[in-house]
């Protein structure tokens, strides 16, 4: 692969990055109600007359809803470059800030489930197909297509009803104990993972089903490769063939998905962070969406869209050094 | 067309064959043999080797259940509303109130089945708009190549970045969508991006073959070629993901409902989960029942759905229907291996 391949790939992420934020940009001023209506709308709620809650809405929040869109674009856009996402309309502070805040927390909760399912389906599937036609295979078949065929906020539900409501063995949400100050001592990143036991729970067991079935499949083939007979014949021990010929050749094929899932968590996100209401990067963007809060939105648009982008960039990049037979998908115009 | 009707109203095997050893048959009479012939090979064939696992059979019963209650099920089953029997009847104590009643007295079954077909329409219609979408995409841009590749990639790869389940919580609050096929279309607003690029990575690979190369040299133009020669080869890839982006809307539709994002003018699963998880059942073992109703009915479909990909990928993997021959049939069926990697994608998915 050439170096212009490279570049251009690389202009390829920064190009997808730029459509990604300007088609949000246009697309989120077409929601019905704005940050001022929800505003109006809380405090009217809580017994204000209307013309009271205007006046309160409008000095308290630092947007101008009369500002044309092209020029509020090219103000946002120009801010972006010197790192400035604006102020959040409804928490009144740095969206950057925010963002960083929150972002740990869904990275800590995401990435743990994603190595676990991933780990834990990769070690289960080559030993299903290591035994395949076994009676442990039939049932861990059924048993993983059954965990995969559970969405992973109705996991969630199921365990914070049954472990948190009911038994009371888990809290029921946030990130910590509140009452603890936060730092580097061990009962705070006990409390840490106390709390995260739940929602990484919830991910991991509807989600290594797949990766487990996916490498069932892929060891299965590769068991089947003539290469393989030839080891065998060749005297090379049963261990070492497992070890250095299939589960390599067969987790290649998964890499790729491994890497899309790492951007995809970040969206996943959304709804489990609302059931265990953890304040993460999810958490956040759902709820600027509900309060109309357009600055905090537009930066959990761009911050996952970012995340994204990168790892399927990372997940091309590398796939071609990993596998010599991949090609780069060429698009000279033949016909 | 008297003698068509003939060969409709018997349809005997016997009076097939005289037909295709008749020489002077007219044009309508042979087309009815392709007809046959078509129905043989791309339904019955499939469907026997379906029916021939298991699994896939559950998989088919399962989702044939389901479309029976969303048919003929509100049919029978009276539509509920509240306080049509008492308050938080347990379920399986009698025969008219099967799965029991809600916190207002609503039939809980009552509840399920008339959720079902506007479930059912919305399933379809998503699944239907991004497969076809993907297919469009993916096959003009891998054949075409060039400017166009270029540019359709381009926008394919900001909709796989762009996070999916904000953007679709954006698009219903700007179009409040009413009708259960608008729901299913917003819902799958983004999730043909993906199926597209790994079906222009196949189109790449497919356009260099030879006979894709011979109907180019004898002239034919572009659209027939992807048409007939392009995407039958697809055609296995294209309905497995067709199934998994199905479960995509069940499980994106229900999480909507219940975060209630979506207007509730529709029953759906997602709005009875959403109001027992806001209900006393979630504080006690007995009236759990009303928070596992909603979550069983969806796991079940989606279970059913998936064992039917996994069978779909059964009938098309070459290697897999080879090695069924080699091993000679029904004894292996138990230990066939399931292509995983393609529902891998969907489940990390969101």
């Amino acid at each position: 692969m050439s170096k212009n391949y490279y570049l251009k790939r690389i202009g390829m992420v920064f190009v997808t990055i730029y459509l990604v934020t300007t088609f949000t940009f246009v697309l989120i001023r077409y929601m019905p109600g704005g940050p001022m209506d929800y505003m109006v709308a809380q405090l009217i709620q809580q017994g204000l007359p209307e013309a009271r809650a205007r006046q309160i809405a409008s000095t308290y929040l630092k947007v101008n809803p009369d500002q044309p869109i092209h020029v509020a674009y090219v103000d946002y856009m120009s801010g972006i470059l010197v790192g400035d996402l604006g102020i959040s309309t409804w928490y009144d502070r740095p969206v950057l800030e925010i963002i960083i805040s929150a972002l740990p927390w869904t990275v800590f909760v995401m990435t743990v489930s994603l190595i676990l399912s991933f780990a834990f389906g990769i070690a289960l599937g080559a030993w299903m197909a290591y035994r395949e036609g076994s009676r442990f295979d039939s049932v861990a078949t059924i048993v993983t297509t059954f965990l995969t065929s559970v969405p992973y906020y109705l996991a969630a539900i199921a365990l914070l009803a049954v472990f948190s409501f009911r038994l009371g063995w888990f809290p029921t949400g946030g990130r910590y104990n509140p009452d603890m100050a936060a730092g580097m001592t061990p009962e705070f990143f006990r409390s840490v993972l106390y709390h995260g036991i739940l929602p990484i729970a919830s991910f991991t067991l509807t989600a290594f089903g797949g990766w487990a079935l996916g490498m069932r499949g892929n060891s299965i083939q590769v068991l089947g490769e003539d290469y393989l007979r030839v080891a065998r014949l060749a005297g090379i021990p049963e261990r070492d063939i497992v070890i250095k010929y299939v589960t390599p050749n067969a987790i290649l094929p998964l890499y790729t998905n491994l890497m899309i899932a790492i951007g995809f968590i970040f969206g996943g996100s959304i709804i489990l962070e609302q059931i265990f209401n953890y304040p993460g990067l999810g958490y956040y963007l759902f709820k600027s969406i509900e309060t109309r809060d357009y600055p905090l939105m537009m930066g959990g648009f761009i911050v996952i869209t970012i995340a994204v982008a990168i790892s399927i960039f990372i997940a091309d990049m590398t796939y071609s050094l990993i596998d010599p037979q991949a090609e780069a998908g060429d698009s000279r115009e033949t016909y | 067309m008297k003698p068509t009707d003939d060969l409709q109203t018997d349809g005997g095997e016997l009076r097939l064959e005289d037909l295709q050893l008749d020489e002077t048959q007219r044009e309508s009479e042979n087309r009815w043999v392709t007809y046959r012939r078509f129905a043989d090979e791309y339904v019955k064939a499939p469907f026997l080797i379906l029916w021939s696992d298991w699994r896939s059979r559950a998989g088919i019963v399962i989702v044939m259940m389901y479309v029976l209650a969303g048919v003929v099920g509100t049919q029978i089953i009276p539509a509920p509303y509240p306080n049509q029997a008492d308050l938080w009847i347990k379920p399986f104590q009698s025969w008219r109130y099967l799965l029991g009643t809600d916190k207002t007295g609503q039939d809980l079954l009552g509840l399920m089945v008339h959720a079902t077909p506007s479930m059912l329409i919305m399933i379809t219609a998503g699944a239907v708009f991004s497969t076809v979408v993907a297919a469009v995409v993916g096959t003009v841009a891998g054949y075409k190549g060039g400017t166009m590749d270029r540019i359709l990639m381009i926008i394919t790869d900001s909709m796989i970045a762009i996070p999916g389940l904000a953007l679709v919580i954006v698009l219903a609050a700007i179009i409040e969508p009413r009708s259960p096929v608008l729901v299913g279309i917003i819902l799958s607003s983004h999730v043909w991006a993906g199926l597209a690029r790994s079906l222009r990575s196949q189109v790449l690979t497919l356009r260099e073959d030879s006979y894709v190369e011979a109907s180019r040299v004898m002239g034919i133009r572009t659209p027939a070629i992807i048409g007939k020669d392009v995407l039958p080869n697809l055609m296995p890839y294209i309905l497995i993901n067709f199934v998994n982006s199905a479960r995509n809307v069940i499980f994106n539709s229900v999480g909507l409902y219940f975060l209630g994002v979506l207007p509730y003018t529709n029953l759906n699963w997602g709005v009875v989960l959403d109001q027992s998880y806001n209900s006393p059942a979630i504080h006690s073992f007995e009236l759990m029942y009303y928070l596992f109703v909603p979550l069983v009915t969806v796991i079940m479909i989606s279970f059913g759905l998936i064992l039917l990909s996994q069978g779909f990928d059964r009938i098309f993997n070459p290697r897999i229907r080879a090695k069924h021959t080699k091993s000679g049939g029904k004894e292996s069926v138990g230990a066939e291996p399931d292509e995983g990697s393609t529902s891998v994608n969907t489940t990390m998915g969101q």
